[in-house]
């Protein structure tokens, strides 16, 4: 008698108790997986279920809420492809078309930071490739426990060494992204990953096994045991919850390890079937690797599949059919492709030296029926796998909201003077998350494929898509946890506003929207609530500016114990550039001896906002009262004033006013662009620094452009107050302080090395000999 | 004029290296690390990446592909060849170029825009420059330091054969601050940092790096 759990067997041996509780299912949904098959399931199908049901890959929880994003969504004529693909896909013109994604990786680079944060790559990059896009740029955003902390000088180091093996051995450029510590990530780092990628209109390819006889190759790397499990334990239980001695490393087994030069060997592989039309369906594997490929392929098609797992190329042969369903081994896909093209596929592939198998072929049966060795051990509808439960999880705002907002920072004592300023300033550029962020970013190649028109630390990434015309693309990310903490409803509005306004200050036009949704336990009504009150703002944000949702992710349980993280919507927006060519960055130009001073314009209206400011939590460790107020429209006028200025080529420099309010931004401008300041603030100077009012920018106008410029932000309704001038080699505020550049510097560029090792090792010598 | 631009598996700035030939006035030709021939080209450009996956020493697997040995004979008998980063490890572990590249002193992969001086101006990649030039050029790299044996390092020097040296800080530990050297001839260049990384300020820090190619345009019409 067979080993192996059949259908048959399933069928003879009806009340064999099954380990759904150990793989992540209640009781519930076991029953219903019961229902629906009119029997047990086999443990192959079991395996199956439990992954595609798991909060990672049904998004169980969350459906219900994300919906809204396609409910509400402006129209939008540059959207190809929207919500409900690999990722989506937007039309920017001149017969191209660009698709970006932003995914977490949080769980697996808390236990293995270099694996985690690199797979997270690795799995974004396909995502973005199965979209029929080559993929372009990458981008982090990152998110750590107090940056002294001893568990961070392991994850951090390990997260950033990860995304740099994994993205420079790729030959992607990484133009961006995010870093910034808080106490609540100790313990649940956030590593999100961007990928973005461009195309030719028409080179859209689909997810869909369709027309019986096609035959379904999986080409790529091998299948092993790596994150067998991963996407149901690691992603959708808490840490310590099902680990038998209550410890992380119980599941360290469960990470995957990436190959990145496989990988690029799989994009370019890919390319090439594509071009070359040999394939009509196609899909990533991700998060439960064959079982999610070929149920979503199967679900999205004709409706059938059948599938020899024995033919799936192992690199472990004592795996059987739940472990071969569940692995998440890296660097593969899966295409659907026609009987007379199977040559030609498997011909460029073994060009590109990968590995291919045909495993099975698409039917008509609107079954998913998978064989080991001739035995039937899965039979299914495949939508029933692929559509998963879908719960309306308890939410209830939590009690602590209100003793949060009781907690004015109006009453934080406020510096009394100029060297109070000046020691606040200080203060704030050297916090690990405001300080230079060269130690994270010198490890990644931003030049590679040169492209990169701008990159950290400018206000966005922003990319060359063609040589002649200079049109380009823009993508910034962001996220405020402290924000979202005292307001998830505005505080995910503030991190749509800042992406926005950062793609627009580079005189992009922003265009689209994804988000990366970080919160805790959804079982907690409390998280429940602030992950509604989160998506009901995206989507409330996303109408008003006129840029649709285009995908995303959502990460829940985030939380140790019963502690759960800032809720933290990670927002990234992509804008087109009509000519990068003109583009601006953050750095202030020189003046030249003898012209005129190059001017400086505050834009936008300052009001005391000190709320979950940088401010208050870097100089009071305080977090409390409400948070800046979004104002969407005047985001939308800053947006087409800047693109407008741009495009008229009246600003040297522009720099978004976020973190750190102007006082951080002045700073950050000087330091980038290697020369100082003078300015002259009116009467309340505090406020005027350190507030972190929504739509506010401050810009460089070249000279003879100030009556122009004047005249279009009037035009545009964006109040305009001129305060200075740029020169010199100090950051001076006229009556109150003034910081020489080398000073500020120093205190910019310490911090992380300080905490994290220097790049660069003084090796004191010439360097290595070596003994002849 | 062509110039040949070889991809190797893993190879990521061919791209690059072919548009800055394009700029510099040649006519770039992709060459494959399978192939049997030089496509009868002028000059040949090794780019940079992480050949094989680099898992290996870097450079060690390429140094066998099947166009190293239609390129190793040409290169000897005065091919104009340039090794760009993973391609100059890729010489050296051919032994056209003398040395050997090893982890950076600080352990860590580094981007960075550095300065650079030109030391020899009369190779085959460099003629565009003089001598004493400083240009500013990315370097980008886990695996930069220069190393070469005392005895080497002496030669190198009498012999004019190391052609670019950093400027400011040594950022890896390299032997000499040593970033690019020559074989006795001058036909064979080999550099860390990236020329066709800054050959446009709009996507580099300079257009330093055109020197390089515009270089080899002019020694091979001379």
């Amino acid at each position: 008698m067979s080993l192996v759990d059949t259908v048959a067997r399933a069928a003879a041996e009806a009340d064999l108790p099954q380990p759904f509780a150990e793989l992540g299912l209640t009781r519930d949904e076991y029953e219903k997986i019961v229902a629906t098959l009119g029997r047990r399931p086999t443990g192959a199908e079991l395996a199956l279920y439990s992954v595609m049901w798991s909060e990672h890959c049904s998004y169980k929880s969350s459906k219900v809420h994300l919906r809204q994003f396609a409910a509400t969504a402006p129209p939008s004529r540059a959207l190809l492809a929207g919500i409900g693909h690999n990722a989506g896909v937007v039309d920017i013109g001149q017969g191209y078309a660009v698709t970006f994604k932003i995914e977490s990786h949080n769980h697996p680079s808390y236990v293995e930071p270099h694996q985690g944060a690199a797979t997270g790559v690795g799995g974004i990059v396909r995502d973005i490739l199965a979209m029929g896009a080559r993929p372009v740029a990458v981008m982090d955003a990152l998110r750590f426990g107090p940056a002294d902390a001893p568990d961070t000088g392991r994850v951090l180091p390990g997260v950033v060494s990860g995304i740099s093996f994994y993205g420079n051995c790729l030959g992607l450029p990484n133009i961006g992204g995010e870093l910034d510590f808080d106490p609540s990530y100790a313990g649940n780092p956030l590593v999100n990953a961007l990928c973005v990628g461009v195309m030719r209109h028409g080179d859209l390819q689909v997810a869909a096994a369709s027309g019986a006889g096609n035959q379904v190759i999986l080409f790529g790397s091998t299948t092993g045991p790596d994150g067998v499990g991963g996407a149901s334990v690691l992603a959708s239980a808490t840490f310590g919850e099902a680990a038998s001695d209550g410890t992380a490393s119980a599941k360290r087994p469960s990470v995957q390890v990436g190959d990145p030069f496989l990988e690029k060997l799989l994009v370019e592989c890919c390319l090439e079937l594509f071009a070359g039309g040999l394939v009509t369906g196609i899909q990533d594997l991700g998060a439960a690797g064959v079982a999610c490929a070929t149920t979503e392929l199967a679900a999205a098609g004709t409706g059938g599949m059948l599938v020899r797992l024995d033919a799936v190329p192992l690199r472990d042969a004592s795996l059987g059919p739940p472990e071969i369903l569940m692995s998440e081994s890296q660097e593969r896909m899966m295409a659907v492709v026609e009987p007379g093209r199977v040559e030609e596929f498997l011909a460029v592939c073994a060009k590109w030296d990968v590995r291919a198998a045909v495993i099975g072929e698409v039917t008509d049966t609107g079954r998913l029926v998978m064989t080991w060795h001739g035995e039937t051990v899965v039979d299914i509808p495949p939508a029933s796998a692929a559509d998963g439960p879908v719960y309306r999880r308890p939410l209830a705002r939590p009690a602590s909201q209100d003793v949060l907002a009781a907690g004015d920072p109006a009453a934080l004592p406020r510096p009394a003077d100029g060297a109070g300023l000046r020691a606040d300033l200080l203060a704030l550029l050297g916090s690990p998350g405001l300080a230079d962020k060269s130690w994270v970013t010198d490890q990644y190649d931003r030049y590679v494929r040169g492209d990169t028109v701008l990159a950290m630390p400018d206000d966005a990434g922003l990319l060359r898509v063609d040589e002649t015309t200079g049109l380009g693309i823009a993508l910034a990310t962001d996220g405020n946890g402290r924000y979202c903490r005292l307001d998830p409803y505005l505080g995910t509005q503030l991190a749509l506003s800042e992406a926005y306004r950062n793609v627009a200050a580079t005189g992009a036009r922003p265009l689209a929207v994804t988000n990366c949704l970080n919160f805790g336990s959804p079982t907690d009504p409390a998280v429940m609530w602030q992950f509604a009150e989160a998506v009901r703002g995206l989507a409330d944000g996303c109408a008003a500016l006129g840029v649709p949702v285009t995908g995303g992710n959502v990460s829940f349980y985030n939380q140790t114990g019963t502690v759960a993280i800032h809720p933290t919507p990670v927002v990234g927006v992509l804008g087109v550039h009509d000519d990068v060519r003109r583009r601006v960055g953050i750095g202030f130009p020189a003046s030249v001896d003898g012209a005129a001073p190059v001017g400086l314009v505050l834009l936008g209206r300052t009001e005391p906002e000190f709320g979950g400011s940088a401010w208050a939590h870097v100089c009071h460790g305080h977090l409390g009262g409400r948070p800046p107020v979004p104002d969407l429209d005047a985001e939308r006028r800053l947006a087409a004033l800047l693109a407008a200025a741009v495009a008229d080529d009246l600003l040297s420099a522009a720099h978004d006013l976020s973190d750190g309010g102007l006082a951080v931004a002045l700073a950050e401008s000087c330091l980038r662009g290697g020369t100082g300041c003078t300015v002259r603030l009116p009467d309340d100077p505090f406020t005027t620094l350190f507030s972190e009012s929504a739509a506010r920018a401050v810009v460089a106008v070249r000279p003879g452009g100030e009556t122009a410029f004047g005249q279009l932000a009037g035009a545009h309704g964006v109040p305009a107050a001129a305060i200075g001038s740029t020169g010199g080699d100090s950051l001076t505020v006229d009556g109150c302080f003034a910081i020489r550049l080398a000073e500020l510097a120093a205190v910019h560029t310490r911090t992380l090395p300080a905490l994290f090792g220097p790049v660069v090792r003084d090796p004191g010598v010439q360097g290595p000999v070596l003994s002849s | 004029m062509r110039i040949g631009v070889i991809t190797f598996p893993g190879s990521l700035d061919d791209r690059d290296a072919a548009r800055a030939v394009r700029l510099a006035g040649a006519e770039p030709v992709g060459l494959w690390h399978g192939d049997r021939g030089l496509s009868g080209v002028d000059a040949v450009i090794l780019p940079g990446g992480f050949s094989y996956g680099d898992y290996l020493r870097c450079g060690a697997i390429a140094r066998f592909a099947p166009v190293m040995a239609e390129l190793v004979p040409a290169a000897r008998s005065g091919l104009p060849v340039l090794g760009i980063c993973n391609g100059f490890q890729i010489l050296c572990e051919a032994h056209l170029l003398p040395g050997a590249l090893t982890r950076n002193a600080g352990l860590r992969f580094i981007t960075r825009d550095l300065p650079l001086r030109v030391e020899n101006a009369s190779t085959a990649w460099t003629r565009a420059y003089s001598g004493g030039d400083q240009i500013v050029v990315p370097l980008k790299s886990g695996e930069g330091a220069y190393a070469a044996d005392a005895g080497t390092l002496a030669d190198l020097e009498a012999s004019g054969q190391v052609v670019i040296r950093y400027a400011g800080d040594n950022p890896n530990g390299s032997a000499a601050a040593i970033a690019g050297v020559c074989n006795a001839e001058g036909n064979v260049v080999g550099l860390m940092p990236h020329p066709e990384h800054a050959v446009d300020p709009l996507t580099g820090p300079s257009a330093d790096g055109l020197g390089f190619f515009a270089s080899v345009v002019a020694a091979v019409a001379a």
